[in-house]
């Protein structure tokens, strides 16, 4: 669903650093999809194999890292590993956790060729 | 094809700059050596958020939105929670209770003008955005249908991001008036759907979400995106509840998990008991924007 206007912005992105540093063709993308990001991943990945083609996206080998969830618990101060905002602080318990990570959705590098 | 040996150059050699005495500098590609086997690929390091094009928008948006007095809301919930009874309720509430206070409202729905038809029935001003396939409103959206309200001409503030002299001479093609102090609201009830809004900033004052007692009272823990990016929950149909097995105070406590500070409030559009207490809120955090 969403996984597609994402992945117009992944390809948005591209075709900005071509215009900046010109390209024909990517080789590999790299994104960092933190698992608090809201993004379904293999979503994406399918989203990005559906536009590539006829795009400088095309054959490109997608990497998609996952930083985990991280949060820290307004109670007790502890940093707690969290797969999602509902999660519970794993040392003390209570809920209300700030994310401090795991929460970014970009694109990291680009392995390019003209 | 080399001649002598009939090999094909498809090495790297075949990547080495060339200057203009015929010397080849195999130094100059993204790795600096020559390495055999790689082609002179190289490596651009972006660290580009993929949602940043929208949040530049949203940004503008807010800035706009600000510059013209005008605070916004953006309405989230699943379909059929009653955010278009909800907002003619409240609408028609608004009128009598601040008659000069200017209302608009973006509408947001795949097909159809049904909503903004409904919000036109009530007199006032909206906009409706068919998203077609798409699943949310964005920020290019919102930004193309405030510029089609007339709320967007109503009064400037003085501390417009461009210069502003008193003699009035305007970059701006839309007319300067000296409108009142509060530009008023702007209403967005985004499409109905409890997963994406919660990514795109559109640029609002704050999210408002819309929960209807005939749902799960256990949805912002299914849901704890969207709950924990709201400034306010709002449970409707309140008066169905003696059919429902609608536990409040667990929902609000589900609530609370995700977003510890979350408000909430308690309406029946219908009857119309709680739209005062909602009134009370959005003028007490009108006056607080300004």
């Amino acid at each position: 669903m969403h996984e597609m206007s994402l992945a117009g912005g992944i390809l948005k992105i591209v075709d900005d650093a071509a215009a900046r540093d010109p390209f024909a063709r990517v080789e590999r993308l790299t994104l960092a999809a933190g698992a608090l990001s809201g993004v379904e991943v293999e979503s994406l990945r399918f989203a990005l194999g559906a536009l590539a083609p006829g795009t400088r996206l095309e054959g490109a080998e997608i990497e998609i890292e996952q930083p985990p969830g991280e949060a820290r618990c307004l109670a007790c101060g502890a940093s707690s590993a969290i797969a999602s905002r509902a999660d519970p602080c794993t040392r003390c318990g209570a809920f209300g956790l700030q994310p401090t990570g795991g929460t970014e959705l970009k694109v990291v590098d680009l392995v390019v060729a003209d | 094809m080399c001649v002598v040996c009939g090999c094909h150059r498809n090495d790297g050699a075949e990547a080495a700059a060339a200057s203009s005495s015929g010397d080849l500098h195999f130094g100059a590609g993204a790795a600096r050596v020559s390495v055999p086997g790689m082609s002179q690929a190289r490596a651009i390091q972006l660290e580009a958020d993929v949602l940043g094009e929208n949040d530049r928008i949203a940004a503008a948006n807010r800035a706009h939105f600000e510059a013209h007095g005008v605070c916004a809301y953006n309405l989230v919930s699943s379909p059929g929670s009653g955010k278009t009874t909800l907002l003619c309720a409240t609408l028609r509430a608004l009128r009598e209770r601040e008659p000069a206070l200017p209302l608009a409202v973006i509408e947001g729905d795949q097909q159809t003008s049904h909503d903004a038809d409904r919000i036109r029935a009530t007199g006032v001003s909206a906009i409706q955005v068919n998203t077609g396939k798409g699943c949310h409103l964005d920020a290019p959206m919102v930004a193309a249908a405030f510029a089609r309200l007339p709320l967007h001409d109503q009064g400037h503030r003085h501390h417009h991001d461009h210069e502003h002299e008193h003699d009035h001479e305007h970059e701006h093609e839309h007319e300067h008036h000296h409108g009142p102090d509060r530009g008023g609201l702007l209403f967005i009830e985004n499409v109905g759907n409890l997963v994406c809004p919660a990514l795109w900033d559109l640029g609002e004052r704050a999210k408002v979400a819309i929960l209807s007692v005939t749902e799960g009272d256990d949805k912002p823990v299914k849901y704890p995106d969207l709950f924990a990016a709201a400034t306010l929950m709002v449970l409707t149909k309140t008066d169905l509840l003696p059919h429902v097995d609608f536990d409040i105070a667990r929902c609000i406590g589900y609530a609370q998990r995700v977003n510890p500070g979350i408000e909430v409030l308690l309406l029946s559009a219908k009857t119309g008991v709680g739209i005062d207490a909602w009134l009370d809120w959005i003028l007490a955090d009108l006056r607080v924007s300004a």
